[in-house]
C-alpha cells in the first residue's frame, strides 16, 4: 500500500516537474536574453556571462515602447470594465430569467468565442477605416469587448447560478427593485466571479496581437505586443533580440502583479452564511 | 395590520402542473394561520403567491381589502422569513436587518432605532456587527425574524422557518415565534410540514394535500373532528391507527374485536349510505392497559389481547406497538400518501402496526401477551372510497365525535344498547 502511494507520488511529481519546466524554461530563456549584450545573444549559453541593463534602459528611454505600454494599459482596462459590466448583466439574465431567445443568445456567444479572428480582420479593417475608428483606442476596445463578452458571460453565469435564489427573493420582499436586488445583493456576492472574469478579459486584451497590429498604424493607438514587432536594431544589420526580450519581460510584470493582487479575492466561500450550514 | 383573503386562488405552472387548486381562505387581521401538509402539497406555492414571488394563475388575492394579484412584492407591505433564512452574507446583522428600511429611504436615526429595538426583542444586540457566517443556526434564524420585524409590515409570511434548527432549538424558537406574534399582533401565515408545529402555533390550521385545501380549523377541531382520512392521519403524533372494519347485522367487526353499533353511528352510516366495508381510526390515547382502564372506558369499549412488539417509555406515558392480523389491508390513496410522507413506506414498517399510548403505571413489558382496552367513543369511521369521515358528516356541528365530555350522551346510548353485555365479551382474543 505504502509502496503504491510512493510510486504515485513520484509519478505525479515527475509529471508536475515536466509541466512546470515546459512552461518556465522559455520564460527564463527570455529573461536571460534580456540581460545579454548584443554580442552574447548567439553564444549558446543559457545564462549570460556578462549581465547588462542596457536593453532595459534602451527600451524605457524610447517613446516607441512607453507609449504603446500606456496604450495597452488604457485599452485593456477600459475594455475589461465594459466587458465585465455587460457580461454580468447578460450572465444574470442567462442564469436567472426565462426569456425567448435565451438559447440563441448562449449559442451566439459560443459562436463568437469560436470564430477564427483572422477571418474577421479584413472586413473589420474596412469597417474601421469607413467609420474612422482605424488607429484609435475605440478601434481596439470595441473588438476586445466583443471577444471578451462570451468568456465573461460563461464564467459569470456559472457564478450567478451558485448564488441562492432565495437571497434575491428576500431582497424583493425587503422592497428592492430588480435592479437594486442585482446591484446591492447579487453583484457583491458575485464579486469573485467578476474579478476572475476581469483578469481573464484583461489578459486577453493585454496579449492580443492580431487586431492590435492590423488596426493600428502609429504609436498613437498601437499596443505593446504590436509595438514589439516594430522594434529595430541599432543598425539594419543587428536584430533587436535583446530589446524585444526586455520588452517582453516588462509587459509580463503587470500581469504577474495583477494576478497576485486579485488572486486573494478569487476565493470561494464568500457566500457562506447566506443559507444554513 | 391587514387581513388576507384568498378567493379561489389557483396556480398552474407553465408545464401544466396544477400546484394549487382553487384555494379559498380568509385570514383575519392579526390571526396566526398555519398552512400544513406533506411536501409537494402546494403550501409553499400558496405562500409565495401571497408574497408576490409567484404569479397567480386564477382567482383573487386581497390584502387589507385591496386586490394585489398584479402588485410587486415590494408594494404589498409584507415581510417573509425563508426556510434557508436568506441572509445577505456580505452585510452585518445590523445591515441585514436595516436593509429594507434603507431601501425605503428611512433616515439613519430611524433605522438605528428600529434595528436596536428588534435586536433587543430577539436578544441579538451583542451580535449586531457580526456577519451571518459567524453566527450559529439559531442566531441566523433570529436575524431572519428580525429582518421581518423591523419593517413593521402588515403581515408576516414564514416558510418553514424552523426546519433547519435542531430539535431542542426548534421547540425554543417555536415558543419565541408564538410570543412575538402575540406581542406584535400582526397577521401571520406560517408554512410547515410538521404537524406538531402546526398544532402548537396556530390560531387556525389549514391542511393541504395535492393543491387542495382539506380542512381549516383550530388545532383542537382538526384533532377531534377530522373531515377525512388524510387530516385524521396527518394531525396527531403518533398518528391515528387505521384498521379495516365491517358492518354486519348491527355489529362492527374490527381486527380488535366486535362491537355493537351505537345508535348514532348506525344512523350516520345509513344517512351516508356507507358501504359495509369501512376504515376505522383510533387515536393512540384511546387505548389503555385493561387493568388500568376506568369503569367508564370499560363500558364503552372492547378488550382484546395483543403481543407487544415494542414498548417505548416516555416517562409520563408508555407507547406500545403491536400488530394485528388483518385479513384485508387498509387501502386508501390518502393513507398511502401519508405513509410515504412519514417515511414508513421506505423503512418497511407495515401498515398494520398499531400504536397505543397507555398509562406509565402499566406493568406490560415487551413481548408480553397483554390485555388491552380500547375506548370506542372517540372512534372515527371513514368511507374507504371517498376518505370522508362518516360519523362526522351525520353529526354535523355537534361535538359528538369529539373525545371527552361532549360525548356523554352517546356514551349513555351505546351503553344502553350493549344491553348489559359488556362489549368486550364479544371480542375475540387475538
Amino acid at each position: 500500500m505504502a509502496r503504491t502511494d510512493n510510486r504515485k507520488k513520484i509519478g505525479w511529481g515527475a509529471a508536475n516537474t515536466i509541466a512546470v519546466a515546459l512552461t518556465l524554461i522559455p520564460v527564463l530563456w527570455i529573461v536571460s536574453l534580456s540581460f545579454k549584450t548584443p554580442a552574447a545573444i548567439t553564444d549558446a549559453s543559457f545564462w549570460p556571462k556578462e549581465w547588462t541593463w542596457s536593453n532595459y534602459s534602451g527600451i524605457l528611454q524610447t517613446s516607441q515602447f512607453i507609449e504603446p505600454l500606456l496604450n495597452s494599459i488604457g485599452i485593456g482596462l477600459i475594455a475589461t470594465v465594459i466587458a465585465v459590466l455587460l457580461a454580468s448583466m447578460a450572465a444574470y439574465a442567462v442564469a436567472r430569467l426565462a426569456f425567448p431567445g435565451k438559447q440563441v443568445l448562449i449559442g451566439m456567444a459560443l459562436l463568437i468565442a469560436m470564430f477564427p479572428a483572422i477571418s474577421l480582420v479584413t472586413p473589420m479593417f474596412s469597417i474601421e477605416r469607413a467609420l474612422g475608428l482605424f488607429n484609435t483606442w475605440p478601434g481596439l476596445i470595441i473588438p476586445y469587448v466583443a471577444f471578451g463578452l462570451p468568456l465573461g458571460i460563461y464564467i459569470l453565469s456559472a457564478f450567478f447560478r451558485e448564488i441562492p435564489w432565495e437571497l434575491e427573493k428576500a431582497a424583493k420582499m425587503d422592497g428592492a427593485t430588480p435592479f437594486q436586488a442585482f446591484t446591492r445583493v447579487i453583484a457583491p456576492l458575485a464579486a469573485p466571479g467578476m474579478v476572475t472574469t476581469a483578469i481573464l478579459v484583461f489578459l486577453f486584451c493585454w496579449n492580443e496581437f492580431l487586431f492590435a497590429i492590423s488596426f493600428t498604424s502609429t504609436i498613437g493607438a498601437r499596443t505593446a505586443p504590436a509595438a514589439l514587432a516594430f522594434f529595430s536594431g541599432s543598425s539594419q544589420f543587428t536584430s533587436p533580440t535583446g530589446p524585444i526580450a526586455a520588452a517582453a519581460v516588462v509587459i509580463t510584470i503587470p500581469i504577474i502583479i495583477f494576478v497576485l493582487f486579485f488572486q486573494r479575492r478569487i476565493v470561494a466561500g464568500l457566500t457562506s452564511g447566506a443559507v444554513k450550514g | 395590520m391587514a387581513d388576507i383573503v384568498l378567493d379561489q386562488v389557483t396556480k398552474r405552472f407553465p408545464d401544466g402542473a396544477l400546484a394549487v387548486d382553487k384555494i379559498s381562505l380568509d385570514i383575519a387581521d392579526g390571526e396566526f394561520v398555519i398552512l400544513v401538509g406533506p411536501s409537494g402539497c402546494g403550501k409553499s406555492t400558496t405562500l409565495n403567491m401571497i408574497a408576490g414571488l409567484e404569479d397567480i394563475t386564477d382567482g383573487e388575492l386581497r390584502i387589507g381589502g385591496k386586490l394585489v394579484n398584479n402588485m410587486a412584492p415590494k408594494d404589498r407591505d409584507i415581510a417573509m422569513v425563508f426556510q434557508s433564512y436568506a441572509l445577505y452574507p456580505h452585510m452585518t446583522v445590523r445591515e441585514n436587518m436595516g436593509f429594507a428600511l434603507k431601501l425605503a429611504k428611512n433616515p439613519q436615526s430611524v433605522i438605528d432605532e428600529k434595528v436596536n429595538e428588534a435586536a433587543r426583542i430577539l436578544d441579538l444586540t451583542q451580535h449586531l456587527d457580526r456577519k451571518p457566517a459567524n453566527l450559529s443556526g439559531g442566531q441566523r434564524q433570529r436575524v431572519a425574524m428580525g429582518r421581518a420585524i423591523v419593517r413593521d409590515p402588515s403581515a408576516f409570511l414564514m416558510d418553514e422557518p424552523l426546519s433547519n434548527l435542531d430539535a431542542k432549538l426548534r421547540v425554543q424558537m417555536r415558543t419565541e415565534v408564538s410570543r412575538i406574534q402575540r406581542r406584535l399582533g400582526t397577521t401571520m401565515v406560517y408554512v410547515t410540514h410538521d404537524q406538531t408545529e402546526a398544532m402548537t402555533l396556530g390560531d387556525r390550521v389549514a391542511v393541504m394535500r395535492n393543491g387542495l385545501l382539506q380542512q381549516v380549523g383550530s388545532p383542537q377541531e382538526l384533532y377531534d373532528r377530522p373531515d377525512n382520512l388524510f387530516v385524521a392521519g396527518f394531525i396527531g403524533s403518533p398518528a391515528m391507527n387505521f384498521m379495516p372494519a365491517t358492518v354486519d347485522s348491527g355489529v362492527l367487526r374490527t381486527p380488535l374485536g366486535e362491537a355493537p353499533l351505537s345508535g348514532r353511528l348506525r344512523q350516520a352510516l345509513e344517512l351516508a349510505k356507507a358501504p359495509r366495508d369501512l376504515i376505522i381510526g383510533i387515536r393512540p390515547e384511546n387505548f389503555e392497559d385493561a387493568s388500568l382502564a376506568g369503569a367508564d372506558a370499560k363500558q364503552n369499549g372492547i378488550g382484546f389481547r395483543a403481543t407487544i412488539d415494542v414498548l417505548e417509555s416516555m416517562g409520563s406515558d408508555v407507547y406500545v406497538y403491536f400488530t394485528k392480523e388483518i385479513e384485508r389491508g387498509v387501502d386508501a390513496a390518502e393513507l398511502t400518501e401519508l405513509a410515504r410522507d412519514s417515511g414508513r413506506a421506505d423503512t418497511g414498517g407495515s401498515g398494520d402496526t398499531v400504536v397505543a399510548r397507555i398509562d406509565a403505571a402499566t406493568r406490560i413489558r415487551e413481548g408480553d401477551d397483554a390485555e388491552l382496552w380500547v375506548d370506542l367513543r372517540s372512534m372515527h369511521v371513514f368511507d374507504p372510497a371517498t376518505g370522508r369521515n362518516i360519523a362526522l358528516g351525520a353529526t354535523g356541528s355537534r361535538s359528538g365525535t369529539a373525545s371527552g365530555g361532549g360525548s356523554s350522551g352517546d356514551a349513555a346510548s351505546s351503553g344502553a344498547e350493549s344491553n348489559g353485555t359488556p362489549a368486550g365479551g364479544a371480542a375475540t382474543p387475538a
